[in-house]
Order: structure tokens, then sequence, then C-alpha cells
């Protein structure tokens, strides 16, 4: 399948927004949206390990930190397209939506929908905790101020 | 001659469910939930996904939980559990400036660009048992405050500026990047193998010998340049899509220690750099991190190594819990020919000993 300028930053952005959303949030949303299509498994859900990289001193030569489980599936849609999904985390059933939605999404006609009943939804929540902790963590903020210690007077 | 003796099933296994109830504890006390201790023994928790070397929230706890707090049987648990898994590759290099911040402080730069954020730490705490927790009394919900959209740089990179403190660190581009998982430690390590060591090293371990090096066990005058807990993003790249996969978040703690180095040959004076990147919110376990690091860097900038924490065969081979643990502990298990064998050895020593002891009086009495 060939895609337009700007179709792969979408479809991966929306990719980022199922990654981190929580698994009971989009089964709930995925049932009430009723967009459910018939597929196939071609992978998985299958849960596996990748090996976490950071980089020595933050910027120099990449590292390995550790590993981190992922749960990854691919499906094919009757329509002949194919969705893939990978998650932090083992939740299999998430892993298996995120990917219909990842194939159903390739249908231009779909996407006010699944935009409209899934992505957004998600998407806001996930903005509203962050900037909910970042709010948090700004009230740490340390203000300094120099003492006046009356020599002066 | 040798004979197998075999034994204990029924004892182990009555051992095992014994274990089992006494971890269970008190039935009249409610049993602990996963989702309780990872929300509130988070610490605990990262702290097994770090030295686990694996990121999981619910299975740390679940470890926690089986090896009944017991934080290296946990590790063990979690490292035991990794090797079942296949493994899908390696993640983007994850980019801790782009962090999601929750917790950010500098002890070298007062006004820095983002400013210094406390977060939640123990840090200013009076140490004294709140005896409300006990009682089960709900916190008040935390202050809030309007967000900057300031960028927050790291504070090497501001420093960098200047060229008073050396660049991020470089390996040998040539190589590919070390994988300790993989492939049998070799020394002398290229950092990349250290580091990942480290990350997963015991924190008690590593924090006895940052402090040795604070002590004058390889003095390396250290400040913090920067501490940063949050939460990064993961990307990977897979065969399947044009573009990384975003995987989501997980927690980090970063730190960027700065040391001061009066220069070598090879190099001006300059600050150096000692790198801490561990799982979950582990501060003092990503400061020890970062002054073992710098370090075990001795020979890279022509110090002499004078002690145990500059090390590097000494510090990597003895910094993995599980490792250490299952080398001391398995001397409890049966080593009863081991021991037949050593005693009977003992015993004949004696008798010629004593043997000898008999020849030498009996040589003094003739004189």
């Amino acid at each position: 399948m060939h895609w337009k300028a700007g179709e792969n930053a979408l479809r991966q952005a929306n990719m980022a927004v199922l990654a981190r959303a929580s698994a009971e949030q989009l089964s709930a949303l995925w049932a009430k949206a009723g967009l459910d299509a018939e597929h196939e498994m071609v992978r998985g859900p299958e849960t596996g390990l990748v090996t976490v990289r950071g980089r020595i001193g933050g910027g120099g030569s990449p590292f390995n930190v550790g590993e981190a489980t992922v749960t990854r599936a691919t499906v094919r849609l009757a329509t002949g397209a194919v969705g893939h999904a990978y998650a932090l985390g083992r939740d299999k059933e998430k892993s298996r939506i995120s990917a219909v939605i990842d194939a159903l999404w390739q249908d231009e006609t779909l996407r006010p929908k699944l935009t409209e009943r899934i992505l957004t939804p998600l998407a806001r929540d996930l903005e509203n905790a962050d900037a909910a902790k970042c709010s948090e963590t700004a009230a740490t903020r340390v203000d300094f101020f120099t003492m006046v210690r009356g020599e002066d007077e | 001659m040798y004979v197998a003796v075999k034994g204990g099933e029924a004892a182990i296994r009555n051992a095992h469910k014994l274990l089992a109830d006494r971890r269970r504890g008190d039935r009249s006390v409610p049993a602990l939930r996963l989702d309780q201790i990872v929300e509130q023994l988070a610490l605990g928790v990262d702290r097994v996904m770090a030295e686990g070397s694996l990121y999981d929230t619910e299975l740390a706890a679940l470890a926690i939980t089986q090896a009944r707090g017991d934080m290296i049987e946990a590790v063990f648990l979690v490292r035991a559990f990794r090797t079942t898994l296949p493994r899908f590759g390696y993640t983007c290099a994850a980019d801790t400036a782009e962090m999601l911040v929750e917790r950010r402080i500098s002890a070298t730069y007062k006004d820095l660009p983002g400013g210094q954020l406390l977060g939640p730490t123990f840090d200013y705490t009076h140490r004294l048992l709140e005896p409300e927790l006990a009682a089960g009394i709900e916190p008040e919900n935390a202050e809030t405050r309007e967000t900057s959209d300031e960028a927050m740089p790291r504070v090497t990179d501001i420093l960098a500026n200047e060229d008073l403190i050396e660049s991020d660190g470089d390996v040998a581009q040539d190589k590919p990047v070390a994988d300790i998982s993989r492939e049998p430690l070799e020394f002398p390590l290229q950092r990349d193998a250290r580091l990942q060591a480290l990350a997963r090293g015991d924190e008690g371990f590593l924090l006895a010998l940052a402090y040795s090096t604070q002590r004058g066990y390889a003095r390396s005058h250290p400040f913090v340049g920067e501490i940063r807990i949050g939460e990064v993003d993961l990307e990977l790249e897979v065969p399947e899509l044009p573009f990384p996969v975003p995987l989501g978040r997980i927690r980090v703690t970063e730190c960027q220690m700065v040391n001061q180095f009066k220069g070598s040959a090879k190099a001006p004076p300059q600050f150096t750099r000692g790198y801490g990147l561990v799982f979950g919110q582990s501060e003092r376990k990503a400061m020890a991190m970062s002054l073992c690091d710098r370090a075990l860097r001795a020979t890279e900038l022509g110090e002499d190594v004078v002690a145990a924490a500059q090390d590097e065969e000494f510090v990597i081979s003895h910094s993995d819990n599980v490792q250490a643990t299952g080398f001391v502990e398995h001397l409890k298990l049966p080593h009863y020919v081991d021991f037949q064998a050593e005693l009977d050895l003992v015993r004949r020593m004696r008798a010629e000993a004593e043997a000898r002891a008999n020849d030498s009086e009996h040589w003094e009495a003739a004189e």
C-alpha cells in the first residue's frame, strides 16, 4: 500500500495514542463505537521483550539499560487491510483491538468515526493526565529569593 | 565409589506448602492486591524492575508478593521470567531531554532554564514517623500551579557551550552496542557494557562503592549537575512499518554527575562526567551509578587505579545481586560428599602433624 506524505505521521500518532491508552478505556470505547470488523489474526497477540536503549551522558553513544515487556498483534480484515499494534505491557486484548483500529484506519471513509469515537477521547484523556501531572510538578518549583539581612539599615 | 542419595521430596513439598501459607499470613488480614503494591510501594517496585532489568510494574509487584517482600528474591524471579520471553528488538535510544519531567534538580546551577522542580521527594522531610499513615488518614490532594512552556535542557548541554565540560560519552562506532545479556563479559569492557551492568547492579553494592569514592578511595570531587525523573517515550524500528512504532512511556531516573578533572596528557583541565540512567524513580541508585561510572573511567582518563571502585573487573563482576546471591546461597545446599572428603583430608593432615610432633618430642627427649 502506498501512503501519502503525512499519512505515516498520522498513523504513527494514532499508534502512540493507542499504545499509551488504558486497556479498560480502550475496550469501553471500542465496544461503544460499534466499528468491530471481521478479522483474522496474522500474528499474536503475543508478549515479548524489547531492550530499552539510552545514550551515554544523555546524548552520546547508545547503551542498553534493560528490558521491557511489549505485546504486539497483527490482523487482516476481510478487505485485505493489515493492521499492527505494539504497546508496552502484557495486555493481549488491548493489542488485538489496537491492531484492528490500525487496519480500519486505512480506510479513509472510516477515519472520522474512528477519530471521533475512539482516538480523540483517548488522546484527550492522556493530554489531561499529562497536564494535571505537569501542574502538580510545577507547584514544587523552587522560587529563590534573597533575604534582606538588615546590615545596611 | 559414588553413591547417589535421594530423599527429601515430601519435606520439600511440605516446605513449599508452608511457605505459601506463611506468605499469606493471618487469613483475617486482607490479602494484598498487586495494584496496591504498584501504587503504594512504588519505589520497591521500581527497584525490582531496575535490578531485575525488566520494566513491568505488575510483574515486579507479583514478584515482591511471591518473595514475601524479599527484594533480591523478587529480582531473581523477574530475571528468571525474562528468559521465558522472545525478544522483539532494541528500542531507539530514549531521549531524556524530551522527558515529561516529574522532578528535576541541579546542585550546580541555582537558576537554570526550566527551573528546579522538587517533585515527590523525601528530601527536606524530617524523617519522623507519621502516625496518621497508620491511622489510614487520606492525604490532601497535591497543589497545582500554572505550567510554563519553558524548555528544560539537560544541564550538561548548558555547560558544554563553554567547552569546560567533556561532551557526552562516545564509544567506537565501528562495533555494535554491547549487550551483556547476550554476550559473556570480557574485560576490559567498553563504557556501554559497563553502564548496562551498572544499570541492573545491586543498589546497595553500588551505593557502598560510590560512598567509598567520596571518602577518599578514588576521590573524584563530584557535583550533581542534574537529576531528572520522569517519563520518556520509547519507539521500536520494525520491518513491517515504515516508521518507528511508538510503544508508550516508561519512567526513568537520570543523573549527570560532574567531576573536577585537572587534565592529562590527552585532555585539557575540564569537568568530566559520570552518567546514571535507571528504570523507575531510583535517585539513590542513579547517583551511585554515575559515581561508579566516573570512577571506572580511571584508565580512560589516565588516572591511577588505586581503589576498589576503579577496578572494573572487581566492580562489574560483583555488582549483580542475582549472581552474588546464587553463589553465596548455594553454600547451604547439601555438600555432604565434598565435606566428607575434606573431613578425611583434615583427619590425615592432623594425624601427620601429630606424628611429626611426636617425632620431634622423641628427638628432644633423646638430646
